[in-house]
């Protein structure tokens, strides 16, 4: 076993020469694309940041915003992502097994929720700009807090339009992946693509799981 | 660099979980996803948005904990995940304390 460095590079064509075994080569991608994803946390956390100072400021703008949203559209919405990330989850899961046609399937449903989640929230961005809610000169709100409820869906359109985009590159990663999985790419030891986009589709689902609570919930209980 | 147990390792990297640990993960996000919003519609006055974070952090553990495999990675993944948490805690955390603390102390005209 003491050459096992050797036959693991003999035996494992994905292997590069500078990493001992898949396995390292594995954690290492890992941990790359955790860095990223770091630099991620951090750029929506400087949006979420912006939120919570305003919404401790305008409390009550905050409040009356939030009612103009569609919770509805807003939980299903929710649901769909939930959805898209355990078929995205199993995708990765049927490459590590190598079921290549589960795979490709998992691919593609992941893919579909992904776009039904923008079709929803292109269909919320109608919506606003039929209300009159889009920021500037348009924007229509009535009393004391008009200003600040403007202020509202500034942070709305920047948080969740930076999520849209994060997810329609998102849908640009996932055909790209689809189309190496149906050219026979990735192996259950070689798929360093499949799992690492995985950690960055579940990385916007879960700040979509914060979004969807501090934008369309808050303010509910007191209507 | 290579001893006789990396051989035995090697399975551990790659963790094939379980089919129904995803169905699980995935349940208990629905269910949660329906409670946080049917408790918006319940006036706990203060405790609404404790509640709803607590709701949307407990959701985000399970996706990093088994959707991301965090559970299952080594040790450095570990670490980045918690030093990303903790960075961003530092920054909200510092940024909120200086703007709801700003009333605490009057200082009449401004600092001249």
């Amino acid at each position: 076993m003491a050459d096992h460095a050797a036959a693991a590079h003999a035996h494992t064509p994905g292997l590069r020469h500078h990493f001992v075994d898949m396995d390292q080569q594995r954690e290492s991608a890992r941990l790359g694309m955790w860095l990223f994803l770091l630099t991620e946390i951090m750029f929506f956390g400087g949006l979420f940041t912006g939120y919570a100072i305003y919404r401790f400021s305008y409390p009550e703008a905050w409040r009356l915003a939030s009612h103009h949203l569609d919770v509805a559209l807003g939980a299903i919405n929710t649901g769909v992502l939930i959805l898209s990330s355990l078929t995205m989850a199993l995708a990765v899961r049927s490459a590590a097994t190598g079921k290549k046609q589960l795979l490709i399937l998992f691919l593609i449903a992941t893919l579909v929720f992904g776009l039904v989640f923008l079709g929803i929230k292109a269909k919320e961005y109608h919506d606003k700009f039929e209300h009159h809610l889009i920021p500037g000169t348009t924007f229509e709100a009535e009393g004391p807090w008009a200003h600040q409820e403007m202020l509202f869906y500034c942070f709305y359109f920047a948080m969740t339009g930076m999520h849209a985009l994060h997810m329609i590159i998102g849908m640009v990663g996932l055909l790209i992946l689809i189309r190496m999985s149906m050219n026979n790419k990735f192996s259950p030891e070689y798929h360093p693509h499949i799992e690492l986009f995985g950690l960055y589709w579940h990385f916007v689902d879960i700040v979509w799981i914060f979004l969807f609570p501090l934008l369309y919930l808050i303010g509910r209980h007191a209507a | 660099m290579s001893e006789p147990t990396h051989h035995e390792k090697s399975h551990g990297s790659q963790h094939i979980v379980p089919l129904k640990v995803y169905f699980a993960v995935f349940a208990a996000l629905m269910v949660l996803t329906a409670t946080t919003v049917c408790v918006a519609y319940v006036n706990l006055d203060w405790l609404n948005l404790p509640v709803a974070l607590a709701i949307a952090i407990t959701k985000a553990t399970l996706v990093i904990l088994f959707f991301m495999h965090v559970k299952y990675s080594g040790h450095m993944v570990k670490v980045y995940v918690v030093a990303g948490v903790l960075f961003l805690i530092i920054m909200i955390g510092i940024t909120l304390s200086d703007y709801m603390t700003r009333g605490w102390i009057s200082v009449p005209r401004g600092w001249q």
